[in-house]
C-alpha cells in the first residue's frame, strides 16, 4: 500500500482536488441563483435555471483547464524547473494527456447537463408566452419590456414562434449549437480506434476546437439569462410584491413594475489566459520549425525502420527525449512525435522511424524512395523539428537500480540511454549514480534486432574490455517465431554466440516471467529505490504496474514510469 | 488521407447520434414538452440507430477491434444481407430517420449529428466500402496424415517384475531377450 502512495499518490491527489473544485463551483453557482434577484426568473423557470447555470460555471473552469496540458513547451519548461525540487511532481506532468482526456469527459458531461436544463428553460419560456391569461404571473412577467425591448425578462418575445426558431435566432442559441456540434465531432474522431488507425482524421478534426473556443466566448454576449436589476429590487420586493402582480405600477400600490437585465459575459475572463498561452505555444512551435534542420545521414534498416540523422544549430537534448518532426513536402499541417535514439554526447541527433502509415510511408519515399545509389544531400527533403520535449526517461540516472523494458519499436528511448551510459561510463569514466541496469527487450520478429543488436554488440565488447560486465544485464525475448526458425534455433543452441543477435547473451523465447524477475532484483538490491521504465503497449504496462505494486515491500520500492504516445 | 476507412468514423458518429437522439427524446417525453410525439419517435429512432450501429464492421486492412458483446448484434445485422451491407442504404436511411427530429428543439441536436453521420457514410459508400461482420475465426485443423497410425491400445508385453529389476551386482546376467518381438505391426 505504501508503494501505491509513492506511485499514484500525487495523481490521486490532483484528481481529487480537481473534482473538488468542480463540485464546489457547481454547488456555489447553483445556490447563487436561488437568491432574491432571480426570484421572478425562477417563477418562470423553477429549478431548471440553477441546473443550467451550475454546469455553465463548471464548463468555464474546465475549458480553462483543457488547453493547458497540451502546451508541450510550457510543460517541458515547468518540468525542468520542478525537477530540482521534486521528482514525483515532475512525473505528474508526464500524465498530461490523461488529464486532458479527463477534462474533456467532464466538459462533455457538463455540456449534457447544461443542454438538458436549457431544453426545459426554453419550454418553460415558451409556455409563459403561450398561456396568455392576465391572471397568470408568468404571462404578466413575459409581457414586461415589450415597449422598450430592454428591461424584459422572457427572451422569447412573442407567441408566434417556437423554441427551435428562437434557438436559431439568438446568439446564445446559434453559438450553442455550433460549439456542441464541434464538441461532438471532436469526441467521435478522438475515439481510440480512430486515433490509432487514422491519426490524420483525429488531428484535423481536433482543430475544430478553434470554433469551439470562439463560440464559447461569444455564447454569453446575448445576455439572455436575466435577473432583476438592483434599482428595481428597491421598488419591487419579490417576497412582498409577487402576489400583488395584478396591481403593479398602478396608483396606490407600492410595487412598481420590475425591470430586468442580463449578466455581462463571464466566460472570456476564464479562458483568455489559456488561449493566450496556447497561441504562444503554437508560435514557439512555428519559430522552431523555421530553424534549419539538415539531414546528415539516412539509413534504411530491416523491419521497415528508417533512421534519420540530423543536425540543427543550437539543438540540445537529454536522454530519452522526443521531438516532433514535420516534413512540409509530405504534409504542411502534420507533426508526428518520435523518440530520439542518439545520446546527448553525439554531435548529431537521430530518430528511428517505423513505416506504418500514410505519413511515414511518404517520408520514406521522399528520403529514400527506390534509389539504390547514394542520394545527393540537396535532394533530401527539408524537415522541421519541434522540441526536444522531456518525458519519463530523463529520470533514469536518478535511480540507483534501473529496470528498462521496451517492446518492439518501444526500445528507442532506451537506445538513447544505453548510448549515453556508454559515453559517460566508458569514454569519460564519469561516476554515474546508477549502479545497475536491467534491460529487457521484447520483440516479435528477428529482423528488428539488427540496428539495436549492433549497439548492444559494441556495448558488450567495450564492457568486457573494461571489465565492467556486471553493470548492464540485458535480456532479449523473442515473442513470436515460425517453425522453420525454431528448428534453426534448436540446432544452434549450443553455439557460443546467439544465432539471432550474435551476442554472447542468449536470446530467450516467449515472454518473461515478471514475478521471477522482480523477485530476483528485489533480493539482489535490498533497501533501494528501483526505477522501472516501460515503453510499450498498455497491457504490458498494466502487468508491470501490478508487479511494481506487489513487489514493493519494506525495503525495496519499485517506481513505475510509463512512456506512451 | 489515403488509407482511411471513413465508415469507421461514420460508425462512431452515428452511434453517438443515436444516443443523443435517444436522450433528447427521453427529455422531451419525460418533460411532456410540446411536440412530445416527435420526442417519442426520437426514442424509438435512437434505439434503432444504436442497435444498427453497435456492431463494428470488419476492417478491410488491419485488425478489427470489436465492441464488447457485439456478437449477437452482428448476427442480427448480418441477417438483413445487402440492406445493411451497403453503405448507400445506410446513408439514405440515416438521412431519412433524422428528419423528424428537426421539428422539436429537444431532438434537433440528434437530428443534425445523425445528418453528419449520414454524410460520412455517403463518402464511405462512394469510396466503395461495405459492412463486413466480425465473426469468430473457425480453427482449421490440419487433417491427420496417413503416416500416423492408431496409437497402441495395450502396453507392450514385458516379463514379470523380478526379472526386470536391475541387478547391479550381476549386469551380465541381468540382460535378457524379449520373448515377443517389439517391432512395428507389418
Amino acid at each position: 500500500m505504501g508503494n501505491f502512495a509513492a506511485n499514484e499518490g500525487l495523481s490521486v491527489f490532483v484528481i481529487l482536488v480537481w473534482l473538488g473544485i468542480n463540485a464546489f463551483l457547481f454547488v456555489q453557482f447553483y445556490m447563487a441563483f436561488l437568491v432574491e434577484r432571480w426570484f421572478y426568473t425562477r417563477v418562470l423557470l423553477g429549478q431548471a435555471l440553477s441546473w443550467a447555470r451550475a454546469p455553465a460555471a463548471c464548463l468555464n473552469f474546465n475549458c480553462m483547464l483543457i488547453l493547458l496540458p497540451v502546451c508541450r513547451n510550457l510543460l517541458t519548461l515547468l518540468r525542468g524547473s520542478i525537477q530540482c525540487c521534486s521528482r514525483t511532481a515532475a512525473r505528474q506532468l508526464d500524465r498530461n494527456l490523461t488529464f486532458h482526456k479527463l477534462v474533456a469527459y467532464m466538459i462533455a458531461f457538463h455540456t449534457a447537463v447544461h443542454i438538458v436544463a436549457h431544453l426545459f428553460n426554453f419550454e418553460y419560456f415558451m409556455d409563459a408566452q403561450l398561456n396568455r391569461n392576465s391572471s397568470l404571473l408568468p404571462f404578466i412577467l413575459s409581457e414586461i419590456g415589450t415597449g422598450d425591448n430592454a428591461s424584459f425578462l422572457n427572451p422569447i418575445r412573442s407567441n408566434e414562434t417556437n423554441p427551435t426558431i428562437v434557438m436559431f435566432t439568438t446568439i446564445a442559441g446559434l453559438t450553442g449549437v455550433a460549439i456542441t456540434l464541434a464538441l461532438i465531432l471532436i469526441i467521435t474522431s478522438s475515439m481510440e480506434v480512430i486515433r490509432r488507425s487514422y491519426f490524420e482524421v483525429f488531428w484535423y478534426t481536433h482543430h475544430l476546437f478553434v470554433i469551439f473556443f470562439i463560440g464559447l466566448v461569444f455564447h454569453g454576449f446575448g445576455r439572455i439569462v436575466r435577473g432583476q436589476t438592483a434599482a428595481s429590487l428597491k421598488t419591487n420586493i419579490p417576497d412582498v410584491c409577487a402576489d400583488q402582480f395584478e396591481d403593479w405600477g398602478t396608483n396606490g400600490s407600492n410595487c412598481a413594475v420590475p425591470e430586468f437585465a442580463g449578466n455581462p459575459p463571464m466566460t472570456w475572463k476564464w479562458v483568455v489566459g489559456p488561449m493566450i498561452l496556447y497561441v504562444c505555444e503554437r508560435l514557439v512551435r512555428i519559430y522552431r520549425s523555421h530553424q534549419k534542420v539538415v539531414i546528415t545521414k539516412v539509413v534504411m534498416h530491416p523491419s521497415k525502420t528508417l533512421e534519420l540523422q540530423m543536425k540543427r544549430k543550437g539543438f540540445h537534448m537529454e536522454v530519452g527525449q522526443y521531438v516532433f518532426i514535420q516534413c512540409p513536402s509530405v504534409s504542411r499541417l502534420e507533426w508526428h512525435p518520435f523518440t530520439l535514439t542518439s545520446a546527448p554526447e553525439e554531435d548529431y541527433f537521430s530518430a528511428h522511424i517505423r513505416i506504418v502509415g500514410d505519413w511515414t510511408q511518404a517520408l520514406y519515399e521522399a528520403c529514400v524512395g527506390d534509389k539504390t545509389e547514394p542520394q545527393e544531400a540537396w535532394k533530401l527533403p527539408r524537415l522541421a523539428i519541434d522540441g526536444p520535449f522531456g518525458t519519463a526517461s530523463e529520470d533514469v540516472f536518478r535511480y540507483e537500480v534501473v529496470m528498462l523494458v521496451g517492446a518492439g519499436i518501444g526500445v528507442t528511448p532506451f537506445a538513447s540511454i544505453l548510448k549515453s551510459v556508454w559515453y559517460k561510463r566508458i569514454q569519460n569514466n564519469q561516476d554515474v549514480f546508477t549502479k545497475k541496469i536491467y534491460f529487457y527487450w521484447l520483440c516479435p520478429e528477428t529482423e528488428a534486432f539488427e540496428w539495436f543488436a549492433d549497439l548492444l554488440q559494441s556495448l558488450e565488447g567495450q564492457m568486457t574490455e573494461k571489465g565492467m560486465t556486471d553493470f548492464l544485464s540485458y535480456n532479449i525475448y523473442l515473442t513470436r517465431w515460425k517453425e522453420t526458425e525454431a528448428a534453426h534455433f534448436r540446432v544452434h543452441h549450443e553455439a557460443e554466440n546467439d544465432p539471432i543477435t550474435g551476442l554472447k547473451q542468449k536470446t530467450l523465447y516467449g515472454k518473461p516471467n515478471w514475478d521471477n524477475e522482480f523477485t530476483n532484483i528485489e533480493s539482489k538490491h535490498p533497501g533501494t529505490k528501483a526505477g522501472v521504465f516501460l515503453c510499450g503497449p498498455p497491457a504490458l504496462g498494466k502487468s508491470l504496474e501490478k508487479q511494481c505494486l506487489s513487489h514493493s515491500e519494506a525495503d525495496v520500492k519499485f517506481i513505475f514510469n510509463k512512456e506512451n504516445f | 488521407m489515403g488509407k482511411i476507412e471513413w465508415a469507421m468514423w461514420a460508425n462512431e458518429q452515428a452511434l453517438a447520434s443515436g444516443l443523443i437522439l435517444l436522450t433528447g427524446g427521453i427529455v422531451g417525453v419525460a418533460g411532456q414538452f410540446r411536440g412530445w410525439q416527435f420526442a417519442a419517435y426520437a426514442v424509438a429512432a435512437g434505439v434503432f440507430v444504436c442497435l444498427l450501429e453497435y456492431p463494428r464492421s470488419k476492417r478491410s486492412k488491419g485488425t478489427s477491434v470489436e465492441r464488447s458483446g457485439q456478437y449477437c448484434f452482428t448476427v442480427c445485422v448480418k441477417a438483413f444481407g445487402p440492406l445493411t451491407r451497403n453503405y448507400y442504404v445506410r446513408a439514405f436511411l440515416h438521412a431519412a430517420i433524422c428528419v423528424p427530429g428537426g421539428f422539436m428543439l429537444a431532438t434537433v441536436l440528434g437530428c443534425v449529428c445523425l445528418g453528419i453521420a449520414s454524410l460520412i457514410y455517403l463518402v464511405a459508400a462512394i469510396r466503395g466500402e461495405h459492412w463486413e461482420p466480425i465473426l469468430p475465426r473457425k480453427e482449421v485443423r490440419k487433417p491427420i496424415t496417413e503416416s500416423i497410425k492408431n496409437p497402441p491400445q495395450n502396453p507392450p508385453p514385458r516379463p514379470p517384475a523380478e526379472i526386470r529389476r536391475k541387478r547391479v551386482d550381476d549386469l551380465e546376467g541381468a540382460a535378457y531377450d524379449n520373448p515377443i518381438s517389439v517391432t512395428d505391426n507389418e
